[in-house]
């Protein structure tokens, strides 16, 4: 797993919590996670209801976020399809409903582009302009729909935080992957844009590069990998879990002592 | 006046009139209202994100269409009950005073609104007004509203909106039944400039009820009570700015309403907590917390215009009716807006809710 940070320290770099095995960063936090019912977003969402959040889970296919309930009754299905602009404010609405507000969101939907995976040049510009909605424009659309809600959660001093999936292919210029590279490269700048620029408001957007997995987005691409030596989703999905744990700590608070936003989280526990 | 007829939040040519504590009024451009504060202000606003309160549909017993509009909730967590004004066949490009009645409604009714189900659970002595109850878990309500549900919506804007043309910058909680417009204003370059000045922002969740219903015997009752929550951090900076005679600026009047409410219910401080706003303001009311409200521009006899009168005398309200119409300032939600401070001679008398104390809906 890689955090993808510009300033080194600017993010903890312990992953685990630094207050002791009795803080759990993640009681009574609010999650909604994207593409929730496969891969690595189900992990996600088993990991954090393990953890003790609230976990909305929201994916396209009706029958997928069925079965998922049924696995994980404590959960709050969201059927939307993120690529889609008509379907972000109803996905915010009922992530907000039902979870009476938001205090982490990670954007894990994703489109792989064509698949099997294309040269750019034999690349169809639908298949291009969809992997652009899902990985860029879905993630775009859909926290800016929840920045009131997460700027309020960091008011009140319960943290805030935004995950953008990322993926080496984001960084590294593999033949092949064009469509999905490019817009997981687009991801990747726009997350670190909007991280300094909601720094003040007290509002995080981490870029995590959780490795090659053994899920069904990575089947699609090299439907001939040898599936053994992958990494398991739910192991990156622990490592990401911690990463996010480590920035809703109080201890990151102490990075920016002199943050007024900082202040009133300060005032707000009292 | 001018009504506003398209739905732009924050055109480049938005304006505000000033008025100061003493009367004096100047034109400024809204995208200079930050410097309009000083440091040490607190400005605070209203976060809630609107419901599609629309929700068209047929009234089983008679297969007539109606609309439905939700128009007030006991308290912001509530999902499955609602107060809701019913109209008969047609939609908001029929102006609300034309709107034809809809079916004569008894309890126990039921009503087909989308994949939504609801029962009509009783009459609130006027015709078009119901209390509704929804059937089904609290999750397929959420999604009924959020696929089936379009923006209460009126004549002046002949476009269907949007639910993103209803949303305001900072929009959270889905509980407000019309925007809470006075919130257009702001956007987050806006915010990044007061927090660079010393100047902070805090919100709080008012459940915006309707505004209008065309029905001059129903708009009497407006607004209906409001449920509102006041978080920590907001009550902790509310606190701080009157230690250090830092004002108050209240975007909007669901704020002024809310924190005006709090304060009479507890002796002038606004502790943080979740309560039913009731009380109407006027030029009676004395205004405790509330220093300036940037606010759109309302109509002389609409609830919002009679909230304005506890800022400033009625000789002053007319002179801005005046200078708002010499300017040609547009109206509605997304118009211009007026920045008033309340004026020094205001000597309303107390507010007083008109619930006892122990209806009140407050966390411990």
């Amino acid at each position: 797993m890689h955090i993808h940070h510009k300033a080194v320290g600017s993010i903890p770099s312990q992953l685990a919590p630094a207050n002791g095995p009795s803080f759990n960063p993640f009681s009574t936090r609010r999650v909604a996670v994207t593409g929730g019912t496969s891969g690595l977003g189900l992990a996600l969402v088993r990991e954090l209801l393990n953890r003790g959040a609230e976990v909305a889970l929201v994916a396209r296919g009706r029958e997928g976020v069925k079965r998922v309930l049924q696995e994980l009754p404590h959960a709050h299905g969201i059927v939307g399809d993120v690529s889609r602009k008509e379907d972000i404010h109803p996905i915010a609405i009922q992530i907000v409903g039902a979870l009476g507000g938001l205090d982490v969101l990670i954007n894990n939907a994703s489109d792989l582009g064509p698949a099997p995976l294309q040269l750019l040049a034999d690349t169809e510009c639908e298949d291009f302009e969809r992997a652009l909605a899902t990985n860029v424009l879905g993630p775009f659309r859909l926290t800016k729909a929840l920045l009131g809600s997460l700027a309020a959660s960091a008011r009140e001093g319960r943290g805030a935080v935004v995950v953008n999936v990322s993926s080496d292919a984001a960084q590294n210029p593999y033949p092949r992957w064009g469509a999905y590279g490019a817009s997981k490269a687009a991801l990747l700048h726009l997350s670190h844009i909007w991280d300094e620029e909601l720094r003040l408001e007290g509002v995080r957007i981490l870029s995590i590069d959780p490795g090659d997995m053994d899920t069904p987005l990575h089947a699609a691409a090299m439907p001939d990998a040898d599936r053994s030596t992958l990494q398991r989703p739910e192991e990156a999905a622990h490592k990401l879990a911690n990463a996010v744990a480590a920035l809703l700590s109080p201890a990151a608070s102490d990075l920016h002592p002199d943050l007024d936003s900082e202040a009133i989280a300060q005032g707000a526990k009292g | 006046m001018i009504a506003a007829n398209l739905p732009v939040q924050r055109p480049p040519d938005a304006k505000v009139l000033v008025v100061d504590r003493r009367g004096h009024s100047t034109h400024r451009a809204r995208s200079e209202f930050v410097n309009l504060l000083r440091s040490g202000d607190v400005v605070v606003a209203n976060d809630a994100a609107t419901l599609p309160a629309s929700l068209s549909g047929r009234h089983s017993r008679t297969g007539r269409p109606i609309e439905v509009r939700l128009a007030a909730r006991d308290s912001l967590d509530e999902i499955a009950r609602f107060s809701a004004v019913v109209f008969g066949e047609g939609d908001f490009r029929t102006r609300t005073e034309s709107r034809s009645m809809p079916p004569a409604l008894i309890p126990g009714d039921r009503l087909e609104l989308g994949q939504l189900r609801a029962t009509v659970a009783r009459l609130l002595n006027h015709p078009r007004l119901i209390s509704l109850q929804f059937d089904g878990p609290t999750q397929e309500i959420w999604e009924g509203l959020a696929r089936h549900g379009r923006p209460v919506q009126y004549a002046h804007l002949p476009t269907p909106l949007a639910i993103w043309d209803t949303w305001t910058s900072i929009a959270g909680p889905p509980v407000a039944f019309e925007p809470p417009s006075a919130g257009f204003a702001l956007d987050w370059s806006m915010l990044a400039s007061m927090s660079a000045r010393k100047i902070r922002f805090a919100t709080i969740t008012h459940a915006a009820g309707l505004s209008s219903t065309g029905d001059s015997e129903l708009d009497a009752l407006l607004p209906f009570p409001e449920p509102y929550r006041i978080p920590q951090s907001t009550a902790w900076m509310i606190k701080q700015a009157q230690a250090s005679h830092g004002r108050i600026i209240a975007i909007g009047t669901t704020v002024v309403r809310a924190l005006e409410h709090a304060a009479a219910m507890f002796g002038g401080a606004v502790p943080a907590g979740e309560r039913l706003a009731t009380q109407r303001l006027g030029a009676s009311s004395k205004l405790r917390i509330v220093d300036a409200i940037l606010s759109g521009t309302h109509e002389r006899g609409t609830s919002h215009y009679e909230l304005l009168r506890a800022f400033v005398d009625d000789e002053i309200l007319g002179r801005i009716d005046q200078e708002l119409h010499a300017h040609d300032y547009r109206t509605h939600e997304f118009g211009d807006s007026v920045f008033l401070e309340k004026a020094a001679n205001r000597t309303g008398n107390e507010v007083h809710p008109s619930v006892p104390a122990g209806q009140c809906l407050c966390h411990p």
